[in-house]
């Protein structure tokens, strides 16, 4: 058992240093529209630089990067204070969803865009009666020539205020029970019968959208998977979304690191100390877990239940470091804006992607086995 | 980098949870903390024999020379099972103070050492039956004769007369780690009994692990061991960050046990409050190491050093 890293790795972790010092500028909020345009630039240049999807092949713009590469890549990227990433939902969600379950031509066709950020995508899941419960989503698909008329309404989709395309599940069989029939669709935000409107979140910004769709057509290749499979195709993307990607522990890392600093700056308060080396220690536990899970997956293990662990884990940890941080700059706390929006932020991570009820359902029944409760 | 436990280490963990599993330690516990030691000394000889004592011994003095990982992995093993008796202090502490024939002896088991390293460690555990009480420079002292009682019955300690204190070194460190490890072994011990438990406990008709209400509290519990467990391993592979790994390590594992500690009893109910039931073994012996070898207070303030 060691941590070593190897010199091919530790070569590439600093050659990404080296460009991120050299390149990593602060932008505006990826929510408002020319920050989104400023954002859209910034993956350009960075795939521009093959930095963009470090993991994918090289012909799609990546460089083949382990697991354990991509993580110190990630490190180096937060640690530089380099800007969230608008392109998070296609790269991290949909992109390992079309390397496990789409067709070489999906791959051809999708993912060089998503890597430059040419094409900026959205998760159209949750819908107004289908939050936690997703098998609940009444959106249907209809059969026509060629392809399928979406119809229904899609909530809370990140980005999708300004975002190209979309991806989702639809019904495609109303007589199916309820995870069967669904069908997972991509769909194009500027197509005719789309209707996307903004709905701003706690600092007022359009940071999600809700997604009309009337008799919208989408083409047969299009569909990810077989018809009627999308529930298996989509927690692919679900495991990835609570799961290392979507959070790598460079996040949490970076985070922490500048809490202890802010914490010395402001005189090192006895009163906050064990708040902030317990953010700091949440924050290393994550990393090496993480390490943990990659060395298990390298040799040929699987990401299952775990990962649920892996989502309440953090979520926790995120909110309490930001709170932690916003009690040492007391008064201060209310007009710092980074730390501001980090903490607004954190507030929503026990509620996407899965909440902490709805992980530690999936702990307690999978992982532990206890019995399922009667659900309908 | 490969932070995985290598199959031998495995194999180790698992030789350690038969013997530990099939030799009653609960008894030898309850013994132990009447004073009446042959059942825990047997234990020790068992021990002996399968290398815990001869981990962190150079192979020149009979020991195996393994490192601090093989170290966690026995006293994950030794927490889970609750053994009685100075483990940490002759297992961990005692092979970096003790030189020549005495290092062989601990390595073989015949020597039991214990160790006080005041203010973090005031009282020596076990002096009575340890054939060395030392301190952190390795001097061997003479300790009282009346026992002092812990919050943890089978935790029988004694004052010692001026020793010397410092609360840092590779020695203090590895008492850390190896109590951090044996706090995250009873830890996953309350886990596992409190998760067979809630699938039998029937009320209201129903297995109480049904209730969201039960499910939480586990699941709470299950994702804080999870992530104690590699601070340890990974304190324990760490180079230069040592102390503050080790420290991360202990009150990560501290708290986590901690949790367990309450969750199970929560879970178990009036039964678990009973002297006759085994989680007491765990209750209180969580929380004396929750306290041992460092405060979870002095423990952060490493980690900000
Ligand atoms: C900032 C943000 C960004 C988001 N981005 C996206 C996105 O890009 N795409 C997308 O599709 N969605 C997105 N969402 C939506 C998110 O996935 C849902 O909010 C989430 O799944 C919960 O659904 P809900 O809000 O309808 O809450 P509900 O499901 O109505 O839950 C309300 C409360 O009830 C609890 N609850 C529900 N069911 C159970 C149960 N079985 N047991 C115990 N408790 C239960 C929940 O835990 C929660 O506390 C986003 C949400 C936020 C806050």
């Amino acid at each position: 058992m060691d941590l070593d890293i190897d010199e091919a790795s530790a070569a590439f972790r600093d050659e990404a240093r080296d460009w991120l010092a050299s390149h990593v500028r602060s932008l505006p909020s990826m929510d408002t529209a020319d920050g989104f345009e400023a954002h859209r630039a910034w993956e350009a240049e960075l795939a521009e630089a093959r930095w963009s999807v470090v993991s994918w092949p090289a012909e799609y713009h990546g460089r083949d990067a382990s697991m354990l590469q991509w993580l110190l890549f990630e490190e180096e990227y937060y640690a530089s204070g380099a800007p969230g990433r608008v392109s998070q939902n296609g790269i991290f969600m949909l992109g390992p969803t079309l390397f496990a379950h789409g067709t070489q031509e999906q791959r051809d066709r999708i993912l060089p865009a998503m890597a430059t950020g040419e094409q900026v995508w959205a998760q159209a899941w949750s819908e107004p009666e289908a939050g936690s419960d997703i098998a609940a989503l009444r959106s249907t698909a209809v059969r026509t020539d060629g392809g399928w008329l979406l119809s229904g309404q899609k909530t809370w989709s990140s980005r999708a205020s300004f975002a190209d395309r979309a991806f989702g599940l639809f019904r495609t069989d109303r007589e199916a029970e309820r995870h069967h029939g669904l069908t997972y669709f991509m769909a194009d935000l500027r197509a005719e019968g789309v209707t996307v409107r903004p709905i701003p979140q706690l600092d007022g910004e359009a940071g999600f959208a809700e997604i009309f769709f009337d008799e919208v057509f989408v083409p047969d290749e299009d569909v990810i998977g077989e018809v009627g499979q999308g529930w298996r195709v989509a927690m692919t993307t679900a495991n990835n979304e609570r799961g290392l990607s979507l959070r790598s522990p460079g996040r949490f890392l970076a985070a922490a690191d500048r809490l202890v600093d802010l914490w010395r700056d402001h005189g090192a308060s006895p009163s906050t100390r064990d708040r902030v080396a317990d953010a700091w220690i949440g924050a290393r536990a994550y990393q090496l877990y993480t390490f943990g899970t990659v060395s298990r997956l390298a040799e040929g293990g699987e990401l299952g239940p775990e990962s649920s662990v892996n989502k309440l884990f953090w979520s926790h940890l995120d909110v309490e470091l930001h709170e932690t941080a916003l009690d040492v700059l007391g008064p201060a706390a209310e007009t710092d804006r980074a730390w501001v929006d980090g903490y607004l932020f954190s507030l929503a991570g026990p509620i996407y992607g899965g909440t902490d009820q709805i992980q530690r359902n999936t702990i307690a029944e999978r992982l532990l086995k206890l019995p399922r409760e009667a659900r309908r | 980098m490969r932070f995985q436990l290598s199959p031998e280490q495995r194999q180790f963990a698992a030789t350690l949870h038969e013997l530990l599993g099939g030799a009653d330690t609960a008894a030898a516990a309850r013994a132990w903390a009447a004073g009446e030691h042959d059942r825990g000394l047997k234990l020790w000889r068992a021990l002996a024999d399968v290398g815990v004592f001869a981990l962190l011994v150079d192979e020149d003095h009979g020991g195996l020379g393994a490192g601090p990982v093989d170290l966690v992995v026995a006293c994950e093993a030794l927490g889970y099972h609750a053994v009685p008796g100075p483990l940490v202090e002759s297992a961990a502490v005692a092979p970096a103070l003790l030189t020549g024939h005495r290092l062989t002896s601990l390595a073989e088991g015949d020597l039991v050492a214990t160790v006080v390293a005041p203010p973090e460690v005031p009282l020596a555990l076990d002096a009575d039956v340890a054939g060395m009480v030392l301190d952190l420079t390795g001097a061997s002292l003479t300790a009282g004769a009346e026992p002092v009682r812990s919050i943890d019955p089978p935790r029988r300690l004694f004052r010692v007369p001026a020793a010397a204190g410092r609360s840092d070194g590779v020695a203090f460190d590895r008492g850390v780690l190896a109590v951090a490890a044996q706090l995250l072994g009873a830890g996953q011990w309350l886990l596992d009994t409190s998760v067979a438990y809630a699938k039998q406990r029937k009320q209201y008709g129903r297995a109480i692990g049904e209730y969201q209400a039960i499910k939480h509290l586990l699941a709470d519990v299950v994702t804080r061991l999870e992530l104690a467990r590699p601070l340890l391993y990974g304190a324990a592979v760490a180079g230069e960050t040592f102390a503050r790994d080790v420290s991360a390590a202990k009150v990560m594992a501290g708290d986590a046990a901690l949790l367990a500690a309450r969750t199970a009893l929560q879970v178990h109910g009036a039964i678990g409050y009973t002297a006759e039931h085994d989680l007491g073994l765990r209750l209180t012996k969580v929380r004396a190491l929750a306290g041992a070898w460092g405060t979870g207070s002095f423990h952060r303030a490493r980690v900000l050093r």
